[in-house]
């Protein structure tokens, strides 16, 4: 066992954290209550390669190891998780899909400029009627022959307006049950593409999130990923690492609220005395400091089983279902901690806790994890 | 053309700094390391002369006076964009002493311009760059605010009372550089961060130098007394309390 990080990953967490606090915190607060999509914070993050940090150098990406990737996703995420989802949706399920399971052709055409941070990624999987059951699919995709034709509608697409390649899944033969999905990679201008409304979410209101409908959508043949039936495993293989990115990006919610927490029970002096020696007080911040550790390393482990090509699919969802449902625990208590100034924005903890709310749902609920984890036990 | 940057490994400027050894000492237990904030200026500054220069300024090179311990500190310059790296392998000891040894770099290697923060974040000494410029013979200013390249000239503007004065001066030249040089230093890139893996770092042993001052001790400062609040009308009670007990008047 080491527990120490290589002196790289400790630049990357240095170099994400310096990100963080000089370009996101002057100005989340007015992104979050106006709900503005970070455009130019982005173009400095695609700037620095975080977009494409894991991808192979050889497809235009920084070669970085998913321990490095956890390490800058909280860091990140501690100041504004708007910014952190658009990193992980491109790292995690873009860019590592097409690495792990598209062609040649498709690598380069559409990996390197996404690891380049020229593009954005976006992952379409959810619909209005298929959530937590992905294999209840109506999204078609009809072999025309020279061609797919794709109809239908998904639903909360993160980065649905600002991305330009969509991989998109969709049934090509319903009677094959989950064995007709396939997963394809669509150019977002292509005809027939039209977005829903921004959604007005709870928490993470900078993030672009959309519904996306097909109307009759050429996609040509060359763009299906893998084998004719592979979508459902390919989305189900993408999503095991992408939990590993919103576990991270769970755990820096709890860091950062609980950073605040801690600052300002050193600070606020309540019957005498700073908030911090009323033991009522000293213990939660105990909880949520042992959370936190436990968090981290749930997470770190799921990185270091991937990194070292061994299974790690219950690992990221047991991280993913602690590290969100722990991120909702901390933040809520570290609302408590600020007593009022924790209901307003300008002390930041509230916002954690939307964005808490968020880690718990999408990417696979908690409840979803649950039974991953839970059927693994009974192999 | 090519550029030295001078760069210190100094404590983190949010440590809480500790002695030891009768306080004699500083504890570098729990310290995270830093390239030195003036020198990280300079480098920011370096690189955006090579980048402006189209192809005139070759190379921007880092020089250090430490152990093994502060590869990490060169390891992120070179990460920011340095192009190669130069570890004069010691422990430094006192200002001539690093001095002496940056002035062995220079002589065999001939940089064109040669920058130096203003201080180190450790010691504040502030005595390496006006020591190095004299023992390499560079003409030098210090107080830099501001650093261009024109005409094959340096030219620089720096603070002075009440304004800024603009100062031409030939090469090759050392600058002592400050708050200004450059609006904020870099964030290492990925690809940098993966390029610094393989660019050269060169590890030079010391020149025997004399050792010519010695850190007797430190102390550290008296911790803040408690705030004394009065109200506007009681000047004679606030007089007598600053003449009387802080003993400022």
């Amino acid at each position: 066992m080491n527990f120490e990080f290589t002196e790289e990953q400790k630049m990357i967490q240095q170099a994400a954290k310096d990100f963080a606090e000089r370009e996101l915190l002057p100005d989340v607060i007015e992104r979050d209550t106006k709900a503005l999509f970070p455009k130019e914070h982005v173009k400095k993050l695609a700037e620095l390669g975080f977009l494409g940090m894991m991808t192979d150098p050889k497809y235009d990406g920084g070669g970085m190891d998913t321990i490095s990737y956890v390490l800058a996703m909280e860091e990140i995420s501690k100041i504004e998780s708007s910014v952190a989802v658009i990193m992980s949706v491109c790292n995690s399920l873009v860019n590592w899909g097409l690495e792990t399971y598209g062609n040649d052709m498709q690598k380069e055409k559409y990996l390197k400029p996404l690891a380049r941070g020229e593009k954005i990624g976006a992952f379409l999987l959810s619909e209005p009627e298929a959530g937590s059951d992905a294999t209840k699919q109506r999204t078609t995709a009809v072999d025309m022959g020279d061609y797919y034709l794709l109809n239908g509608t998904k639903n909360w697409i993160t980065n649905a307006n600002c991305a330009s390649v969509y991989l998109v899944i969709a049934h090509t033969n319903p009677e094959k049950a989950h064995k007709g999905i396939n997963a394809f990679i669509v150019d977002k201008d292509t005809t027939g593409i039209t977005l829903g409304p921004h959604e007005d979410k709870m928490g993470m209101r900078s993030s672009d999130t959309h519904s996306v409908m097909f109307t009759d959508v050429k996609v040509p043949k060359e763009n299906r990923i893998g084998d004719d039936g592979f979508g459902f495993s390919f989305a189900m293989k993408t999503l095991d690492g992408g939990r590993i990115g919103i576990a991270s990006q769970a755990l820096g919610i709890a860091s950062g609220a609980f950073e605040r927490a801690l600052q300002y029970s050193k600070e606020r002096k309540a019957f005498g005395t700073e908030i911090f020696n009323h033991q009522v007080i000293a213990f939660k911040l105990a909880d949520m400091a042992v959370k936190i550790e436990n968090a981290r390393n749930l997470c770190l482990k799921a990185a270091w089983l991937k990194d070292n090509k061994q299974p790690y699919g219950i690992m990221s969802a047991m991280a993913k279902q602690y590290c969100a449902d722990i991120a909702m625990e901390v933040a809520t208590e570290a609302v408590q901690i600020h007593g009022g100034y924790g209901y307003v924005k300008e002390y930041h903890v509230e916002r954690l806790m939307r964005e808490a709310k968020l880690t718990q749902i999408y990417e696979g609920t908690s409840e979803v994890q649950k039974i991953v984890i839970s059927r693994s036990l009974l192999k | 053309m090519k550029i030295l940057v001078c760069i210190s490994d100094v404590p983190d400027t949010t440590t809480k700094i500790k002695f030891k050894d009768n306080n004699t000492t500083l504890d570098v237990n729990g310290i995270q390391w830093i390239i030195n904030p003036w020198d990280e200026l300079a480098l920011t500054r370096a690189l955006e002369l090579k980048e402006a220069s189209g192809g005139i300024i070759q190379s921007v090179t880092v020089a250090n006076v430490g152990t093994v311990a502060s590869e990490p500190t060169i390891r992120k310059a070179l990460a920011v964009g340095a192009d190669n790296a130069i570890r004069i392998d010691a422990q430094p000891k006192d200002a001539y002493y690093v001095a002496a040894q940056l002035a062995n770099i220079v002589k065999a290697e001939s940089y064109d311009i040669v920058l130096v923060g203003r201080d180190s974040a450790d010691y504040n000494g502030s005595a390496v760059g006006g020591m190095l410029a004299e023992l390499i013979d560079y003409n030098s200013l210090s107080s830099v605010s501001s650093l261009n390249i024109e005409n094959g000239k340096i030219r620089i503007n720096r603070e002075i009372d009440g304004g800024t004065e603009t100062i031409e001066a030939e090469l090759p030249f050392l600058a002592i550089v400050q708050k200004g040089i450059s609006k904020e230093p870099r964030i290492p890139a990925m690809r940098g961060i993966m390029m610094a893996r393989t660019k050269p770092l060169n590890v030079v042993q010391a020149v025997a130098v004399e050792i010519l001052t010695e850190d007797v001790s430190f102390e550290m400062p008296q911790p803040k007394g408690s705030c004394k609040k009065f109200d506007s009308e009681n000047v004679k009670t606030l007089v007598s309390l600053l003449h009387n007990e802080a003993k400022l008047i």
